[in-house]
This record gives C-alpha cells, sequence and structure tokens, in this order.
C-alpha cells in the first residue's frame, strides 16, 4: 500500500479536487483523476515533505469551524480599525510566543490560519527557542491575541500528536 | 448575460447582498493599505481582502449559479481554499524581509533577533 500510495491523505484530496474541477463522476475522469493522484503523489515523494502523524481527524472538522468563526469576527474588528483610522490611529506591536509544537505540519497550517486571520500576521519563527513573533493590528487586547493562539495549537496538538 | 433575469427576486436580491457586501469588504482592505501608516500595519489590510472579500463574492457566486442551473456548484469553494492557503506565503515573505531590513538598519522600534541564551551552552 506505502509503495503504490505514498501519500493517501495527499491523493485522496488531489482525486476529489480533480472531480470537483471537472464536475462530474463519469468513469473516464474517475479514472484519469485516480491516475493523476497516484502519479503526483509520486512525485511529491521526490521532495521528501515531512511526515507526520495524523491522529483524530474528526477534530479537524472542529478547528475549521473555529477558524472560519475567528476569520469572521477579525474581519469586523479590522474593518472597524481600519475605518476609525482618521481620528485614532491603529495600536499595533509585536508579540512574541512560546510554541510547543514540534510537527512541521502542524507548524505550517498555524502560520498559515494565523496569517489568514486578519489584524494577526505571522512573521518568524525561531526553532531553537521555539518562539514565534507575531505582529498584531490591535495590541490592547494582547491576552487575548495570546490565548487565541494557544487554543489554536492546543487544537493542532490534538490532531497531530 | 441575458439569463441572468431567470434569477427569482429571492435569490437575486441575495446574491447581490453577497456581491455588495464582498465588494465593500475588497473596497474597506484597499482602503486600509492607504490609511494604514506603517509597512507591518499595512500586511494586515489585504487578509481582509482575501478572506472576507472572497469568501463573499464566492458565495455569491455559488448561490448563482446554483439557482440558474438547478444543482450545487463547487468550483467556487477551491478558490477560497487556494486563496485562504496560499496569500498568507506571500505575507510572510514579505514581513520577513522588512524585519531583515529594518533590523539591518537597526531601527529601534522592530524587536530585536532573539539571542540564544548563554547557558545552553
Amino acid at each position: 500500500m506505502r509503495t503504490w500510495l505514498p501519500y493517501p491523505l495527499l491523493s485522496t484530496g488531489l482525486f476529489v479536487m480533480w472531480l470537483l474541477l471537472n464536475q462530474s463522476v463519469a468513469p473516464g475522469s474517475i479514472l484519469l483523476g485516480l491516475v493523476l493522484s497516484a502519479v503526483l503523489a509520486w512525485v511529491t515523494l521526490k521532495l521528501q515533505p515531512a511526515r507526520s502523524n495524523l491522529h483524530r481527524l474528526g477534530r479537524a472538522f472542529g478547528l475549521a469551524v473555529h477558524v472560519v468563526g475567528d476569520i469572521i469576527r477579525s474581519n469586523i474588528a479590522v474593518t472597524g480599525i481600519i475605518l476609525r483610522s482618521r481620528r485614532r490611529p491603529a495600536n499595533a506591536g509585536f508579540l512574541t510566543i512560546d510554541l510547543d509544537l514540534d510537527d512541521e505540519n502542524a507548524l505550517a497550517l498555524l502560520a498559515c490560519i494565523v496569517t489568514a486571520t486578519p489584524g494577526t500576521a505571522w512573521l518568524e519563527y525561531d526553532r531553537r527557542l521555539k518562539t514565534v513573533l507575531i505582529h498584531v493590528l490591535d495590541i490592547e487586547n494582547e491576552a487575548l491575541w495570546r490565548r487565541t493562539v494557544k487554543g489554536y495549537e492546543a487544537q493542532l496538538k490534538e490532531i497531530f500528536q | 448575460m441575458s439569463h441572468l433575469t431567470d434569477l427569482p427576486p429571492w435569490a437575486a436580491i441575495a446574491v447581490c447582498a453577497l456581491l455588495l457586501l464582498g465588494a465593500a469588504t475588497t473596497l474597506i482592505g484597499s482602503l486600509g493599505l492607504l490609511r494604514l501608516s506603517d509597512f507591518y500595519e499595512r500586511l494586515h489590510a489585504p487578509t481582509i481582502a482575501t478572506s472576507g472579500g472572497t469568501i463573499l463574492i464566492c458565495l455569491a457566486s455559488i448561490l448563482c449559479f446554483a439557482v440558474l442551473q438547478g444543482r450545487w456548484v463547487f468550483h467556487e469553494l477551491l478558490i477560497i481554499f487556494f486563496v485562504t492557503v496560499t496569500t498568507p506565503v506571500t505575507l510572510m515573505l514579505l514581513g520577513q524581509a522588512a524585519l531583515y531590513r529594518d533590523r539591518f538598519e537597526e531601527r529601534q522600534d522592530v524587536p530585536r533577533k532573539p539571542r540564544p541564551a548563554l547557558d545552553e551552552e
């Protein structure tokens, strides 16, 4: 199984994407999708991405809901900050947070989540000290940002370890 | 697009509302680029457009074509997914480049590069 499908999750994702792009479940597109997903997983093998053990995949759904909720909330918050910035300039600042994640894929996912959410941007991760430098648009709620990132970290830890 | 008039009124209103909201969100994101004063602050403005704006406009598109063709259309979910996953990479690169430059110029308002603790050795 491992030799034929080195990255089962990646292959499944590619296959689903292929079907979505084609908008069909005809035998032809299923066959082509299977071949493509297998071959592309083989190509990825050459890149040697870091493997991670995914445990409770069901938790990923909860995380996704959480992220979407946060994105909507911070969209509204940042919209307010931008519209008010004439009268009251944004109070931005840097924030260093200690992390306890070892898995590279989990870190990459956390970086994407943090940066995709308006109002927080992931700047720099220090491998040795295991700290991350984050820039936030609204430093007044520093404790809230720390709690948010720690919450994501805990959820990612459950999924990846 | 003459068949756009085939949209029932409730769908037309919903699609218009979503589109306008998405466009307004994107506009505010662009306005942020103009108004915010610092490079790091401006880093946050485009994420509004790429998260909120993209999601709303894609939802409008999903709704419009789902009603017109009488079946669910999920192309747009891929757009949402890929835009959300790829934008942070660019932003992180830009942010790191800015941080590198500011540290090189020894600006005082950016954090220093963390030094290893001496007792580590």
